[in-house]
């Protein structure tokens, strides 16, 4: 008996260690994104400590129950007891889960808080989701610029090879500077939209005569691609969100470039927007 | 003295031709009709997942326009929801609920007779929207404003679709309420119910209490859209987001009506095939009870991203977990009814057991989706789609496959081949995990739920998801064939049916007469 435990713990131990962290970093694609932020980071560890506390329930049950499956068949001759009801272990299963529930409620409590703390923000950027496209205002700055789907109808409609960024490309960046705390206004123009980057862990639906706020901060200079993730209409799946996140100098240069076109382009009509 | 014999002859047996479904008043013919009517609508809704699967088999638009992608999710949702589950419960609870507590027929036969002809009106209005300009509805089963407000001709279709439903749904719930409460044979007292029709009495009273809500909300966007009301619109004083609350304090407990009577079919069949009592009778009423109260204190949960405050979403996200608690304590009970059985694995038996691994499966990633912060990764993702179709699919729909396969003997006389259900069971078990358990890693890798084209690196998970679709529908035809099949014929059944079943049904013969307990059983 010792001898199966230890097989088994052996076991249990290479399993794990099949999921450690380095392991797991390869599978990432098919994992949440661990993110750039430290919310994002935060998120993820719940994410996994809530996953790991269900397979470890899982474990336990489903281990209960095949093992009966396994030995109370009538064709291996187990004969059925007649047992059924116990208040010890009916109490015990209504409050040991109950106490589980709290340990994941108290971290999870901890993280949202912090979420939801928008005040102090370096800079705001205000965002309007149009039937199907983004629009970006950086209020402080006087900048403001439309963002949509760059990815060529032939690649849709499979006349051309699909690009390594396929539906998760624009034609003008969300461009953020990094280790700054940005406050994000989120609004509609028009139906629900949601703006989603899964490496910042920012997902707020868009609603049209109200505004949502959120907020991030980079760590990480890098391009983050996500999508709109409410059911908006027709193109739903294509107006992709992309940020772009530079150090704060290379933003500043970026501020003053943007600025010397912006009379330009403010005179623009605004593409494909319904009013 | 003539027109006497003729009322007798009446009442005996059912009337010839199509007349008998048309009139019939009869809880077995309805429950039949029921049953059937879900079938066809299965095999609808079915169809439309597979134009979804078809065009997600790989990157790129190649069959569909989005705005009929966008249709196809959301007819698909409408059928499965309305048109499958509820009616094949209510099916269900029409062939049984009278058989099991030894009443005589539905309490109020009429109403019965109605609220299930409604159905066909509802969806064939409902299906008549793919046909009318502008399309059929694409703005999601979840009708969020404004976007369901930029439907065409189909909306007011669609809504007076929904009132139908709704009106058959109350109706149905308020005759199951009034026979169980009612028609049961002297002795039968509440807490001696079997579970299967004690799950129903409380989905009844979910039914009774949200679908009016339902009903007013869907009504509110007909205004909003003809009448010039701005319940949901901003610019007039209105918010959108009211309508999600509306809704998801219909949608919550709906999702409980769509899974309790599931619970109690899963509680009949697990002691017949373990050869055992339920464990825990006493604590798995309650625990149905509880999961019903707390169904209509955690509907948020569905919009942790609309931008509720922070007292509001911790509230939503405690009270959801607290489910977690009664549900848990029915899945431990089951499997503690498992444990030192005698248990052998014919079909229904099998679809039980794939009923609590599966589903269970559902609830941890239901769990998950609890935690806001997490949830705010996996909001409208695969993942949420995954969940969800865990508990619908392997859930509901292997429950309802369970008890046909459990029942089938007793409405028929016949015994289906158990062979071909153990075939079904078992390509039915392959290919939903192989369409749905992708759906969570892709929906964690950042896949929208809802779009009819995809980034590249989704699209291997998505072939199988695919794959396994096609192969889960192709399965159904042989669940097709065996309920017709057994239906037409077959070995004789006894009246028992099952070595270890226990309920007043299986005192009746097999196939039971028309009319049951005429005289009262003796309840021990």
């Amino acid at each position: 008996m010792t001898a199966q435990l230890m097989t088994a713990a052996r076991w249990l131990a290479g399993a794990a260690a099949a999921f450690s962290p380095a392991a797991l970093a390869q599978l990432q694609p098919y994992n949440m994104p661990v993110g750039v932020t430290d919310i994002s980071r935060e998120v993820f560890g719940l994410h996994m400590l809530i996953f790991w506390i269900c397979v470890a329930i899982g474990v336990v049950v489903f281990g209960v129950m095949l093992v009966s499956l396994v030995r109370h068949r009538k064709s291996r001759g187990h004969e059925a007891r007649q047992f059924h009801d116990s208040t010890a272990a009916e109490i015990a299963w209504t409050v040991v889960p109950f106490l589980i529930l709290v340990a994941m409620a108290v971290p999870a409590t901890q993280v949202l808080i912090k979420m939801e703390d928008t005040a102090r923000a370096d800079l705001t950027i205000k965002i309007t989701g149009y039937q199907w496209l983004w629009h970006y205002e950086y209020l402080e700055q006087d900048i403001d610029f439309y963002s949509a789907l760059s990815t060529p109808r032939e690649q849709i409609y499979g006349l051309q090879a699909k690009g390594e960024n396929y539906l998760l490309e624009v034609d003008n960046e969300l461009v953020l500077p990094t280790n700054r705390k940005v406050r994000f206004l989120i609004t509609s123009n028009d139906v629900l939209h949601a703006w989603w980057v899964p490496d910042l862990a920012v997902k707020k639906d868009a609603i049209p005569g109200f505004i949502n706020e959120s907020w991030t901060e980079i760590e990480e200079p890098g391009v983050y691609r996500g999508q709109c993730a409410e059911l908006c209409g027709r193109d739903h799946g294509f107006m992709p969100v992309v940020v772009r996140a530079v150090a704060p100098d290379e933003y500043e240069r970026w501020v003053a470039g943007k600025q010397a076109e912006q009379p330009v382009a403010a005179a623009q009509p605004a593409t494909g927007s319904s009013n | 003295m003539s027109a006497v014999m003729v009322d007798d002859h009446h009442h005996d047996g059912p009337d010839s031709g199509i007349k008998r479904w048309i009139c019939t008043t009869n809880h077995k013919d309805i429950g039949t009709l029921y049953l059937w009517f879900a079938m066809i609508m299965f095999f609808l809704g079915g169809l439309m997942a597979l134009v979804v699967r078809a065009e997600l088999f790989q990157p790129g638009l190649q069959f569909v326009d989005p705005q009929f992608f966008n249709s196809m999710t959301t007819m698909h949702a409408l059928l499965m929801i309305f048109g499958v589950v509820m009616p094949a419960f209510t099916g269900l609870a029409n062939w049984l609920i009278p058989m099991m507590v030894g009443g005589t027929d539905m309490a109020l036969p009429r109403l019965n007779n109605w609220s299930f002809w409604l159905l066909p009106f509802a969806f064939t209005m409902l299906l008549a929207t793919l046909f009318v300009p502008g399309g059929a509805p694409a703005g999601g089963w979840t009708l969020y404003p404004p976007l369901t407000l930029q439907t065409g001709a189909a909306l007011p279709l669609l809504i007076f679709a929904i009132h139908l439903m709704g009106m058959s749904s109350i109706m149905g719930a308020i005759n199951v309420i009034a026979t169980i409460l009612n028609m049961r044979a002297p002795g039968m007292t509440l807490m001696k119910m079997p579970m299967f029709v004690w799950t129903w009495l409380i989905t009844a009273y979910l039914l009774i209490a949200v679908m009016p809500v339902l009903a007013g909300g869907v009504t509110m966007l007909l205004t909003d859209k003809y009448f010039g009301t701005s319940f949901f619109n901003a610019a007039g004083g209105g918010d959108p987001v009211m309508f999600q609350h509306i809704f998801w304090f219909f949608g919550h407990p709906e999702v409980y009506i769509l899974i309790l009577p599931s619970f109690g079919v899963i509680s009949m069949i697990l002691p017949t095939f373990a050869r055992k009592p339920l464990f825990g009778y006493n604590s798995m009423v309650y625990a149905t009870a509880s999961i019903a109260f707390l169904s209509f204190v955690v509907w948020a949960h569905h919009m942790f991203t609309v931008g509720m405050p922070l007292a509001a979403q911790l509230f939503f996200m405690l009270s959801t977990m607290l489910i977690a608690v009664p549900t848990g304590v029915k899945v431990f009970n089951w499997v503690a009814t498992m444990w030192r059985g005698s248990m052998t694995f014919e079909t229904p038996m099998l679809f039980a057991i794939g009923f609590i691994v599966l589903f269970t499966i559902g609830g941890f990633s239901g769990l998950m989706l609890a935690i806001v912060p997490a949830d705010y990764q996996y909001h409208d993702t695969y993942f949420v789609v995954a969940h969800f179709h865990y508990v619908l699919v392997p859930g509901s729909i292997f429950a309802i496959m369970a008890a046909v396969y459990y029942w089938l003997p007793k409405w028929t006389g016949h015994l289906y081949n158990e062979t071909l259900g153990k075939w079904h069971f078992w390509l039915s078990t392959i290919f939903v995990n192989l369409t749905f358990f992708p759906m969570h890693f892709t929906g964690l890798a950042g896949m929208p739920r809802r779009i009819p084209d995809y980034a590249l690196q989704f699209t291997d998970y998505n072939m199988l998801a695919s794959i396994g679709a096609f192969g889960f529908g192709l399965a159904q035809l042989l669940f097709l064939y065996i309920v017709v099949a057994t239906v037409r014929g077959g070995e004789r059944a006894t009246d028992r049916v099952w070595d270890g079943a226990d309920g007043l049904e299986w005192t009746l013969p097999s196939p039971p007469p028309y009319h049951t307990f005429t005289t009262p059983p003796q309840i021990r």
